[in-house]
């Protein structure tokens, strides 16, 4: 297809560049199928349709609804988190702060709780503590302009410096009963948790942000190219502060389900979350560079990540066999993009040269 | 397809050198000698694309033979091949009479061809003797530990025989574009290089390096070596080559002696016609002033900068690399900060901190690095042309899809861009159908002041005349143009006014009257007293 106005130079430049850059039809079903089926969600959503026959093949527990439900509780928060970080990633940069985000937020409610805090009152103190350890994070990173990398690395150790220091082997304990709902509570009289459709209500509303706002796109402009970003106008530090923001905000949301669900603040919760969260992006298939991947990669990559690991512990797998899996699956979905693509590439060109052979 | 740092690749390998020195020069007619090179009905797809569609190139020793062709023509993918970095799909390349089968790099190397490129790929943390020996380190005989002391001496020999005054324990980070092209021969030299291929190896510099380049280039010619010299710019061609071969859509249209060729007929060879104006005359009719900019300075890139800009006028900017342009119209556009002076808009001052401001007052910016600047690669045309209106298209926030592709739409087709469609990404675009996007996308911000930072640099004969009519286009609409140039020629048929930039401050001005090619270039180097900025 040409674009442009259409006089006599115009039209032979169309033929031309029909035969230049169209040398097969690529509209075809089967072309079309070939697109839809090597796209990186689709493949997690196959492997996790996988998952799910493999283990109901195994055991008779895995297709049980009640069991099902359950285990989101197991990856709920991580889940929560990893929406920010799609945003951190997508524009280039990274935050490793976020498990010690946590610790710092459910040690300020542990703390709150202990002088005799509401649930209310913990609740909004988790998410601000959260939302002001972001700000922390973004303050350095856009504003005195350090590597992101930097930064968490630094915030890492003193956000959870704070309660190991206090707390040191001791631990919170005590909190309201109204409290556990969070992170234990079912919606209504049914079996569906409340952390779970809280997590999908996020999702959507994240999804949304990024595909179909301006600041979506702004975030993908950035991350694929900062400086042609800024010369559009786009304000390339405000849109990373809000990011980390948000980061920092979103991490105080899960630290309030943990908390709620384990009942219990340590120096050491959620310890390695941060690079769970970030294998899931990653997974998801969003660029570790930056500017590529989408929201419902990053979905499937919960579930699959989630429901694999319930799949092992029901057929007594270890939990090392699980990390290695994870391990393994990583390098899978940083590799295989480029692998299909080549792939594709090469079909391509051989078709081609077969045309041409009988063109000639 | 790959195009990008390429580069990387070719100078690897490992190979003692024991290099051979220069000859003195003595300059003597090319001689019709047996072809040193030779490349026979080369073919090359990609995926979806025929690059190179039975191509021939026929080069001798002690010969420059230019290259030429549109961008996209096939040029970049004939040097990928003669280098190793692409194997063709079809053809041969003869070398003394007998084939030459180039698998990677290092074949390319044995086989003595070195490739200079337009930025050169060098690391910049090392010193020159270490980046003229990358990859070919030497080595003692007897206990195999690299000698430092001999790579030194040999790589000075080879500086002091180019006659650069550059030292061989300089750090290249701290050596010039210039003396970084000088340095890259020097390493094609340590290779025993016998074809030489410089791609387009003046874009970026100022004419004095340019003529040291056109003596070390003489240099090699007269010691045998054939280099294969690619440029865009004929005043070059006709300078500094003897023959040359153009390319057009990949397929060999033709070739001959330079000194029997003019510029019509090769433009009509690369472009299949002939192009009737360079640069197309209009009426001017320049109005009130828009811009006033008084006493503009960024410490340590310009000081004192004061010019005003009329409605529908063509300001040209010229002056040497580094001169301070780019800075100047970075500073007004609001990506680097000012130490002192003001900017007024209608006689009202203003205050611009950020792209946003500017572009609220009415102005557009085309960055002078379109890869890095101007489009964002892997985006498509559409998200590109829409992306500085992201704010006013939206409501509340939400993308109105609908706008984004009437806007696409109408400035897309306006700039005539060549796409299989405005999905597809920036990056599978030539040159100067991503100039166009650029263009495209600040047309549709409707602006009063449009600032373009070398808008023709490194695009096609054809793309080119089409952004000299555009640029007029506007101009007779009443916009103000604000058009840097490195190329006199430009700036000399489009301007109204001409400033002239030296070393950060502005040397003159000159009317398009007064204006001359020999006044301008006196100016620009710091010799001159001419025009009227005080």
């Amino acid at each position: 297809m040409m674009l442009g106005t259409h006089n006599n130079r115009q039209e032979t430049h169309k033929s031309d560049l029909v035969n230049v850059t169209r040398l097969i039809n690529e509209t075809s079903l089967k072309e079309r199928m070939i697109t839809l089926f090597t796209k990186w969600e689709v493949i997690l959503g196959l492997l996790l349709i996988l998952v799910f026959v493999y283990f109901s093949n195994l055991t008779p527990y895995f297709l049980n609804s009640f069991n099902l439900l359950n285990t989101t509780f197991t990856f709920t928060e991580k889940a929560i988190m990893a929406l920010p970080m799609i945003f951190i990633i997508m524009s280039g940069d990274i935050d490793i702060s976020v498990a010690s985000i946590i610790a710092l937020c459910s040690f300020a409610m542990g703390y709150a709780s202990s002088l005799g805090a509401d649930t209310w009152t913990l609740v909004a103190i988790g998410v601000v503590v959260g939302l002001a350890a972001g700000l922390f994070n973004g303050f350095f990173v856009t504003k005195v302009g350090m590597p992101a990398i930097a930064v968490t690395l630094a915030t890492q150790s003193i956000f959870r410096g704070i309660p190991q220091a206090v707390l040191g082997d001791k631990a919170y304990t005590k909190y309201p009963q109204s409290f556990a709902y969070f992170g234990q509570g079912y919606l209504g009289e049914s079996l569906i948790p409340f952390s779970l459709v809280f997590f999908l209500v996020l999702a959507a509303i994240m999804g949304f942000v990024l595909h179909k706002t301006r600041y979506g796109r702004k975030v993908y402009a950035i991350g694929n190219a900062k400086e042609a970003a800024r010369f559009c106008g786009v304000q390339v530090n405000q849109i990373r502060f809000i990011n980390f923001a948000l980061m920092g905000l979103f991490s105080g949301i899960a630290a309030v389900l943990l908390t709620s669900r384990i009942g219990s603040t340590r120096p050491n919760i959620a310890l390695g979350y941060d690079m769970e969260v970030i294998t899931l992006v990653v997974l998801g298939g969003v660029s570790i560079s930056g500017g590529k991947g989408n929201l419902f990669g990053v979905i499937m990559a919960i579930f699959l990540l989630g429901y694999l690991k319930y799949g092992m512990g029901l057929i007594n797998l270890s939990a090392k066999a699980m990390v290695i899996t994870t391990g393994t699956l990583l390098i899978v979905a940083v590799l295989l993009p480029g692998f299909l693509d080549s792939i594709k590439a090469w079909r391509k060109l051989r078709r081609q040269q077969k045309t041409s052979t009988v063109a000639n | 397809m790959p195009t990008r740092a390429s580069g990387l690749l070719l100078f690897q390998g490992t190979r003692p050198a024991a290099r051979r020195g220069l000859r003195v020069p003595i300059h003597k007619e090319p001689a019709l000698s047996q072809p040193l090179l030779e490349v026979k009905h080369l073919t090359k797809y990609f995926p979806g694309i025929k690059a190179l569609d039975g191509v021939h190139l026929t080069i001798r020793s002690g010969e420059v033979h230019a290259l030429i062709g549109e961008n996209g023509a096939g040029k970049s993918t004939l040097v990928k091949i003669l280098t190793g970095v692409y194997f063709p799909t079809q053809g041969e390349v003869l070398y003394e009479g007998s084939p030459l089968v180039l698998r990677n790099a290092i074949d390319a190397q044995k086989a003595g061809i070195a490739a200079i490129h337009q930025e050169a790929s060098m690391f910049p943390e090392l010193s020159v003797t270490e980046n003229i020996y990358m990859g070919h380190h030497l080595t003692h005989p007897k206990t195999g530990r690299i000698d430092w002391r001999k790579m030194r001496t040999e790589t000075q020999k080879l500086l002091d025989e180019l006659e650069l005054d550059i030292d061989s324990n300089t750090l290249v980070k701290n050596l010039g574009v210039a003396q970084r092209h000088m340095v890259e021969i020097a390493k094609a030299l340590s290779l025993h290089a016998k074809v030489v291929i410089m791609d387009e190896p003046t874009s970026a510099l100022s004419l004095r390096e340019v003529e040291d380049l056109y003596k070390i280039v003489r240099r090699l010619r007269a010691d045998g070596k054939a280099i294969i010299f690619i440029s865009h710019k004929f005043d070059e061609i006709f300078e500094i080559c003897d023959y040359y071969t153009v390319l057009r859509d990949g397929k060999y249209i033709g070739e001959g002696k330079v000194s029997e060729a003019s510029i019509d007929s090769i433009v009509r060879m690369m472009v299949g016609r002939s192009l009737d104006q360079m640069y197309p005359k209009r009426n001017i009719n320049s109005g009130r002033t828009i811009l006033s900019v008084k006493g503009l300075s960024q410490l340590g890139y310009f000081s004192n900068v004061s010019f005003d800009l009329h409605e529908g006028e063509i300001l040209g900017f010229f002056g040497l690399v580094g001169a301070g342009r780019s800075e100047v119209m970075r500073t007004i556009f609001g990506i680097d900060r000012k130490t002192a002076g003001t900017i007024s808009l209608d006689g009202k001052e203003i205050q611009i901190r950020c792209p946003s401001d500017a572009m609220a007052h009415g102005m557009a910016f085309v960055p002078e690095d379109r890869q890095e600047q101007g489009v964002i690669l892997e985006m498509s045309i559409a998200k590109n042309i829409t992306l500085p209106q992201i704010n006013p298209i939206s409501r509340f926030g939400i993308l109105n899809r609908k706008k984004e592709k009437s806007i696409t739409e109408t400035y897309g087709s306006k700039m005539e861009i060549r796409a299989a469609g405005w999905q597809v990404d920036a990056d599978t675009l030539s040159g100067g159908n991503q100039q166009k996007v650029v263009l495209a996308k600040w047309l549709a911000t409707n602006p009063r002041i449009l600032i373009l930072d070398e808008p023709t640099k490194g695009i096609d004969v054809a793309t080119k005349a089409a952004v000299h009519q555009f640029i007029s286009d506007m101009a007779s609409k009443g916009l103000a143009v604000i058009l840097i140039s490195s190329e006199l020629p430009e700036v000399l048929g489009m301007a109204d006014r001409i400033m002239v930039m030296h070393e950060g401050f502005l040397q003159a001005e000159f009317s398009r009257e007064e204006a001359d090619s020999d006044k301008v270039i006196r100016a620009a180097t710091g010799n001159a007293s001419g025009g009227g900025v005080a």
